[in-house]
C-alpha cells in the first residue's frame, strides 16, 4: 500500500484498526443500543524521518485514529505495530517506557498547558517522569527552549504570559524533551494566527531535518499539509479515501471527495479563485453511527448524483469500494475513479 | 446584473418588502461611509484603543473586504458601525447612512435601521439563533420586526427565503429548531434572516471561519446569492486571505486597530506595498505550489494599550528604520490613486517577493545541532541497550 522508499525503515504500521464508542440507552441498564464507528478499517504506514498527513474535516475520524496509535484510546480492533511491536497489545510498564519514543502535540496551546506550572517546569515534567531529569536537567531545558525559538530566561513564567504561537512552541518543546521518534501532531497549528503559524511549520520542518523526527501530521487544512507532508491519507467518515504523495494526490485527485475538498478551499489569488472549477458536495455529513451502506460518500458524491447511471449507482450502494490502485497512480476507494488536475 | 436579480426578487412577493422607492441610488453610489472611527475600552491597565480612526467607504453592490489577524480590530470595527458595542466603549468619528449619521441616532431609530437597512450575520450561527424557536419562526420575526404583515404572510416569506439560500425542502425545515440543523444549515438560515428585510448593506463578520471547507464553499455562494438577490453592498470580515481573494471587491488590511493597506483585490495580493500584507501573503502555505519555504513575520502583534508612538508594525517590520518610530505613518496613495498604504517605504517593495524582504529563519541553530548531536549520542547509548 505505501511506497517506502529503498533504504529507510518503517517506523509504524497501522493495520485494519477500527474504533467504535457505544452508545448507550437511558435508565439503569444503560445497554449499548449502537456504536459510533469513529474509525472503520484504517491502515497506513510512516517510515522514519517521514512526515505522513492524515486530512479530513470534522468527524472524520483523523484525531481518534491519532489517539489510537498513541494507544491513549485502546482500539476495537485492528493492530498498531510500532518497531514491529502491536501497542494494542502490550502491558502498560511496556507502554510507559515506549511513551518516550511517542509524544504528541496538542491543538490548543491554551488548554494543553498546566496554568499553575512555570515553562521550566512543563519543560521538565516529562523528563522527570521518566527519571531523566539529572544534573543536566536544567541545561538540557534551557537548550530545549533555545531550540523551539523561546528565550530561555522566560522559563519562570507562565504559560499565560505567552501568546499563542509561543505557547505552542512550549508543547513542541515538552514534546521533544524525551526525543521522541514519532511526534503526532494534532492540528498543531490550527488555532494560530498565519503569520505565526508560519513560524511554527518552519520549526517544524527543521527540527525533523535536525533530529530525523517521524510527524503523523493530523489537520483540517490541506494547504498546511500540502506544505509539510511527504504523502497524504484523506479520511471521510472513519475511513482513508485516498493516499498518495503529496505531489501525485495534488497533481490528479482521483476520489471524489478529495477533488471537492480541493476545490473548495480558497488560493489566496484573485484571478485564479475566481477562475477555477468547483466540485461542490451537497448536503451534511451522515450520522457515523448509521453510516450509508456501500460507498459512504456516495450521499454526497457529486459523481454519484451527476454522472453516473443508475447501474453504476448500484454498484456504489451495494458494494464498499476498496482503497486499492486503481490505474491512477495511487490507492483510490471509489469504484469510478478518475484523476482531474484541478490546481 | 444585479439590478434585475433585485427587481426580479421584489416583483415576485406579493407584498412590497423594499424600502421606500428612491432610497436606493445607483450602483456606484457610497451606501455607507465610515469616518475617524475611534474605539476605546477601558480596562484596568489603561485605555484598549481596539480602533484608531477608520475611514471607509463603501459603495452599493460591492463587497468590501476587511482582513486582519486576532485583535486587528475588524470585528470591533463593524460593532461599532452596528451599534452593538457595550455602553463602556468611547466611540468617536462618523457612520454616514442614507444621509444620516448612525452614532447620533437614537436606540428607536438605531433599531429601525438594523436588520432593515444594515444586516449583520456573525460567525456563531448558534449564539445567533434562539434555540427556543423555530428557525422559520425567526426569520418570520425578522420580517415582522420591520413590516406590518400578517404572521401567514410573514411565514411564507420565510419558506421563500429558506428556498433561496438553497435548504433542501424548506416548507418542513421551517419548523425544526436549530439544533436539529447542521452548522452549514443554520449559517444559512442566518443568511435568510438577514435578506429577510432586503437590506442595503450585509456586514458578515468571519460568517464561515467555524465551518468546515467543504460546507464553507456552500455558504460563501449563498452569502453571493444573498448578495446578488438583495442588491446589497457587504462587508465581509475574516481572516482568510483566500476567501477574500475569491469574494472581496476591495480589500483592507487592518494592524493594531488601523487600516494599513487598501486597494483592489488585485492590487493587495499581487502587488502589496505594505511589509505586513506582504509578510501575510508569505505566511500562507499554498495549496496550488509546490512547498517552499516560509517566511514567516518575526515577533507578535502589540498590545493595544500605550501603544509607543511610531509604526505599530515597526518592531517585526525589515524595512524598518528610525523614522518608523518617531511618528506613525499615515494612510496615503501608492501606486494606484485608490490603492493606499500605511508605510514611508511602500514604493521599496515594488517587484518584491516576501522572501525578499522576510528571513525564513526561525529556530536557534545552534541549538537545534547541540541537540541533535545529544541526541545522537541518546541513541547511541539506547542503540547498545536494546541490543
Amino acid at each position: 500500500m505505501t511506497t517506502v522508499e529503498q533504504g529507510t525503515r518503517t517506523l509504524l504500521s497501522v493495520r485494519n484498526v477500527v474504533k467504535h464508542f457505544p452508545i448507550r440507552s437511558k435508565g439503569l441498564v444503560r445497554r449499548q443500543i449502537g456504536a459510533v464507528q469513529a474509525v472503520s478499517d484504517v491502515s497506513f504506514d510512516l517510515a522514519e524521518g517521514e512526515t505522513l498527513g492524515l486530512v479530513g474535516e470534522s468527524g472524520c475520524g483523523k484525531s481518534t485514529t491519532a489517539r489510537v496509535v498513541l494507544n491513549l484510546l485502546p482500539a476495537t480492533s485492528g493492530e498498531v505495530l510500532y518497531k514491529g511491536r502491536d501497542l494494542t497489545k502490550i502491558g502498560r510498564g511496556d507502554m510507559r517506557a515506549l511513551r518516550r519514543e511517542l509524544q504528541i502535540v496538542f491543538q490548543d496551546p491554551y488548554a494543553s498547558l498546566d496554568p499553575r506550572l512555570p515553562v521550566n517546569e512543563i519543560i521538565a515534567e516529562p523528563l522527570r517522569i521518566h527519571g531523566l531529569y539529572r544534573e543536566d536537567g536544567r541545561e538540557q531545558v534551557r537548550r530545549l527552549m533555545q531550540t523551539v525559538g523561546l528565550k530561555p530566561e522566560h522559563g519562570n513564567r507562565y504559560a499565560h504570559e505567552f501568546s499563542g504561537g509561543q505557547r505552542q512552541r512550549i508543547g513542541i518543546a515538552r514534546a521533544l524533551a524525551l526525543r521522541p521518534k514519532l511526534l503526532v501532531l494534532d492540528e498543531p497549528v490550527s488555532a494560530l494566527d498565519v503569520s505565526i503559524q508560519a513560524g511554527v511549520l518552519n520549526l517544524l520542518d527543521e527540527l525533523q531535518t535536525e533530529l530525523g523526527l517521524s510527524y503523523l501530521f493530523v489537520s483540517h487544512d490541506l494547504s498546511v499539509v500540502r506544505h509539510i507532508a511527504d504523502r497524504i491519507a484523506v479520511m471521510y467518515l472513519g475511513s482513508i479515501v485516498e493516499t498518495g504523495t503529496a505531489e501525485e494526490l495534488f497533481a490528479g485527485p482521483a476520489h471524489p471527495y478529495t477533488q471537492a475538498l480541493i476545490s473548495a478551499i480558497p488560493l489566496p489569488d484573485p484571478r485564479k479563485e475566481r477562475a477555477r472549477e468547483r466540485i461542490t458536495v451537497v448536503g451534511d455529513l451522515p450520522s457515523p453511527a448509521d453510516p450509508p451502506s456501500g460507498c459512504r460518500f456516495r450521499t454526497r458524491c457529486p459523481k454519484f448524483a451527476n454522472e453516473l447511471s443508475d447501474a453504476e449507482r448500484t454498484r456504489c450502494v451495494e458494494e464498499p469500494p476498496a482503497l486499492v490502485e486503481r490505474g491512477q497512480g495511487h490507492p483510490v476507494s471509489c469504484h469510478y475513479a478518475e484523476r482531474r488536475a484541478l490546481l | 446584473m444585479t439590478e434585475r436579480a433585485s427587481e426580479k426578487f421584489t416583483a415576485s412577493e406579493e407584498i412590497d418588502l423594499s424600502p421606500a422607492p428612491g432610497a436606493r441610488g445607483a450602483k456606484g453610489d457610497v451606501v455607507l461611509e465610515v469616518s475617524g472611527l475611534d474605539v476605546t475600552f477601558p480596562s484596568a491597565d489603561g485605555p484598549v484603543r481596539a480602533v484608531r480612526g477608520v475611514d471607509y467607504r463603501l459603495h452599493r453592490g460591492e463587497v468590501l473586504g476587511i482582513v486582519g489577524e486576532s485583535g486587528s480590530g475588524k470585528s470591533v470595527t463593524s460593532m461599532a458601525v452596528m451599534r452593538l458595542l457595550p455602553g463602556t466603549a468611547q466611540v468617536k468619528g462618523s457612520v454616514r447612512f442614507d444621509g444620516k449619521d448612525l452614532l447620533t441616532l437614537s436606540e428607536a431609530e438605531m433599531t429601525r435601521i438594523r436588520g432593515s437597512r444594515i444586516a449583520m450575520i456573525f460567525q456563531d450561527p448558534m449564539t445567533s439563533l434562539n434555540p427556543v424557536y423555530t428557525v422559520g419562526a425567526q426569520i418570520a420575526e425578522a420580517v415582522r420586526a420591520h413590516h406590518d404583515v400578517s404572521r401567514q404572510v410573514a411565514m411564507d416569506r420565510a419558506v421563500e427565503l429558506l428556498d433561496r439560500v438553497r435548504i433542501p425542502n424548506a416548507k418542513d425545515r421551517a419548523n425544526s429548531y436549530p439544533h436539529e440543523l447542521s452548522g452549514g444549515m443554520r449559517q444559512r438560515v442566518v443568511i435568510a434572516i438577514a435578506m429577510a428585510n432586503d437590506p442595503d448593506v450585509i456586514i458578515a463578520d468571519e460568517p464561515t471561519t467555524a465551518l468546515d471547507v467543504t460546507v464553507q464553499a456552500q455558504i460563501l455562494e449563498a452569502l453571493a446569492a444573498a448578495q446578488d438577490v438583495t442588491g446589497a453592498a457587504m462587508v465581509l470580515i475574516t481572516h482568510d486571505l483566500g476567501v477574500i481573494a475569491g469574494q472581496a471587491d476591495r480589500v483592507m488590511v487592518m494592524y493594531a486597530g488601523k487600516p494599513v493597506e487598501v486597494g483592489t483585490a488585485e492590487e493587495v495580493f499581487y502587488t502589496p506595498r505594505m511589509p505586513y500584507t506582504l509578510g501575510l501573503l508569505g505566511s500562507l502555505p499554498r495549496l496550488d505550489r509546490p512547498s517552499e519555504r516560509l517566511t514567516p513575520i518575526p515577533g507578535s502583534p502589540p498590545s493595544v494599550v500605550n501603544m509607543p508612538p511610531g509604526c505599530p508594525f515597526g518592531p517585526r517590520c525589515p524595512k524598518h528604520t528610525e523614522r518608523c518610530d518617531e511618528s506613525e505613518p499615515e494612510l496615503r496613495a501608492t501606486t494606484g490613486a485608490g490603492h493606499l498604504a500605511a508605510c514611508h517605504y511602500a514604493e521599496t517593495l515594488e517587484g518584491q517577493e516576501a522572501a525578499d524582504v522576510f528571513d525564513s529563519e526561525v529556530a536557534d541553530h545552534e541549538a537545534l545541532a547541540g541537540l541533535a548531536a545529544a541526541e545522537g549520542a541518546g541513541t547511541g547509548r539506547d542503540g547498545e541497550a536494546r541490543a
